[in-house]
């Protein structure tokens, strides 16, 4: 039965999903796009790593925020004007060979792992996706990937501050 | 009657019960700062209807449901009906983790006094209290005026900037519980001998006024900001749903409280016997003293400008949590078991020369201000 749950919140991921892409309305897809997320949170949930789940919440929900901030004051406050039309035609057809290169992909991991998803092992350790399992992680086998995010981040800090302080003529 | 059968009716007894005391909190929170601010500001307050003016929120709420619904020509109709939902759905959620008491067993088994007993609480109040700005941004947007908008922009400007300094006050508490468990939090400020407020207390200071930031509230409801911006966020929103706007604040303000008992004021724990009734009824005392704080620095205080709003924040807030959290975490790890003992020393000597500054600068100010402003005779006595 643990199939109902999954089976009704990827339903509502890809409905929103696909409003986010269809929708002409910058604020409606921002809005979508935090269903989005939000039920894909759901799965971290579902899996039993609950600390994933709020990570996921908390960061992507502030984040979009500030997408909603540049919706409305960089584009058209309106938001409800048509389309922004500048849609090369390649663009489409880089579209398609793209995401059937991904489909592709995806279908033969599932094909390649099928017997490991099928076979999924009963027993999850007790502590499985907990916070202390998650930092010891985070501080020993992936010290270094971890270390150069967080110098990522602080070199963005320093740009956003940079480009604030700028003069403009 | 299987445990998951015993977990799943517990939980929806819970919720139910919790859910039922926060709505009804609502029209007695606001019978109360209506007459704590008009004594604090030597008026009466309500006092028409019903004893004491008991009655008045009764009378509020069926005038707000009778009212004519007006919506504005060009609103987004969808996000302008969602959003005070948004606003209020969140408020209420968070205080499905808040323990307030010890876990008690009935029949043989265990039940927590709180709706879900989840080992990242805390964090879940986090995630919630972020996702509270997305109803006051989608109303300021949708309404389609641009005092609305205003009132949006600012408030997202503005609990984008505070939740950082919450957030890092937060970690400091995490720091010295070592557990992200609200339950675990509790017991550790009994086990360490003294409440948080002690080892915490230049955090709990920014708590207060962080959260209060993020509560929206005078002196810092920069999103309603009346003399400015009309009523900011809900100027175009009547009825029923401006009700909703206003519950979603007060539900916010006691989530708040009781996240603050449980983090720096040792949560139901009190003087006295320790049983689950007056655990409960000090943990309720405890929130109730919070919210009327929160009352008083609304009398007290004028609406500060949005820009000395945004730099307190940024140069003052976030470097002094940073601060708290940094040292909290060296004694911590250099003092050991006497961490809370150094960090209580600390944090009093810290407070104590932050008030002698605060008194050296305010003094001098004055002083110039009288050398500027020649004082009347009359006056100088």
């Amino acid at each position: 039965m643990t199939w109902i749950p999954f089976v009704l919140i990827a339903a509502v991921a890809v409905f929103f999903a696909l409003y986010l892409v269809l929708s002409k309305n910058a604020v409606h897809g921002a809005l979508s796009l935090v269903l989005v997320l939000v039920s894909l949170a759901i799965f971290f949930l579902l899996l039993g790593a609950e600390f994933i789940f709020i990570v996921q919440v908390a960061v992507y929900a502030g984040a979009i925020m500030v997408l909603f901030l540049f919706v409305m004051m960089l584009l058209n406050v309106g938001g409800a004007e048509g389309p922004l039309r500048e849609n090369p035609s390649w663009q489409l057809a880089a579209a398609i060979v793209l995401g059937c290169v991904l489909l592709f992909e995806a279908a033969l991991h599932i094909a390649r792992a099928g017997e490991g998803v099928r076979h999924f092992p009963q027993a999850i350790a007790a502590d499985f996706g907990s916070p202390e399992r998650i930092g010891q992680l985070l501080f020993s086998s992936y010290l270094l990937p971890f270390e150069i995010t967080s110098l990522v981040l602080l070199a963005a800090m320093i740009g956003a501050v940079v480009l604030a302080l700028r003069r403009f003529p | 009657m299987s445990n998951t059968t015993f977990d799943w009716i517990a939980s929806l007894i819970k919720a139910v019960i919790i859910f039922v005391v926060l709505l009804q909190l609502v029209p007695v929170l606001i019978w109360l700062e209506r007459k704590v601010v008009a004594r604090m500001q030597q008026r009466i307050g309500p006092n028409r209807v019903g004893p004491f003016g008991l009655l008045q929120p009764l009378a509020d709420a069926v005038k707000l449901m009778a009212k004519e619904n007006i919506i504005p020509t060009g609103v987004d109709k969808l996000v302008y009906y969602l959003a005070p939902v948004i606003s209020i759905v969140p408020a209420l959620a968070a205080f499905a983790v808040v323990p307030f008491g010890e876990p008690i067993h009935v029949a043989g088994r265990v039940v927590y006094l709180q709706v879900a007993h989840v080992n990242i609480g805390i964090l879940y109040v986090l995630a919630l209290s972020s996702l509270a700005v997305y109803g006051i941004t989608l109303a300021g947007w949708s309404s389609n005026n641009k005092y609305s908008l205003l009132g949006g922009l600012r408030a997202s400007a503005q609990m984008i900037s505070y939740e950082i300094p919450v957030g890092l006050t937060v970690v400091a508490v995490v720091l010295l519980a070592g557990s992200l468990d609200l339950l675990d939090i509790v017991n550790q400020q009994v086990k360490q001998g003294i409440w948080n407020i002690g080892p915490q207390f230049i955090g709990f200071l920014l708590f207060v006024v962080a959260s209060n930031a993020e509560l929206n509230r005078a002196p810092f409801d920069m999103a309603e900001a009346e003399s400015e911006l009309v009523a900011g966020f809900h100027t175009e929103y009547t009825g029923f749903r401006f009700a909703m706007f206003f519950m979603g604040e007060y539900v916010n303000m006691v989530t708040t409280s009781a996240l603050a008992t449980v983090m720096y004021l040792g949560g139901w724990h009190g003087f006295g016997p320790d049983v689950w009734y007056l655990n409960l009824i000090w943990f309720i005392l405890k929130i109730f003293a919070f919210i009327i704080f929160y009352m008083w620095v609304r009398a007290s205080w004028p609406r500060i400008r949005y820009d000395q709003l945004m730099g307190f924040g940024w140069k003052v807030m976030i470097p002094a949590a940073l601060l708290n959290l940094a040292a909290t975490a060296v004694v911590i790890v250099v003092a050991k078991e006497r961490a809370t003992l150094w960090l209580t020393a600390v944090n009093i000597a810290l407070f104590v020369v932050f008030l002698a500054v605060l008194r050296l600068v305010n003094s001098r100010q004055l002083e110039q201000h009288r050398q500027v402003v020649p004082q009347p005779d009359a006056v100088r006595g």
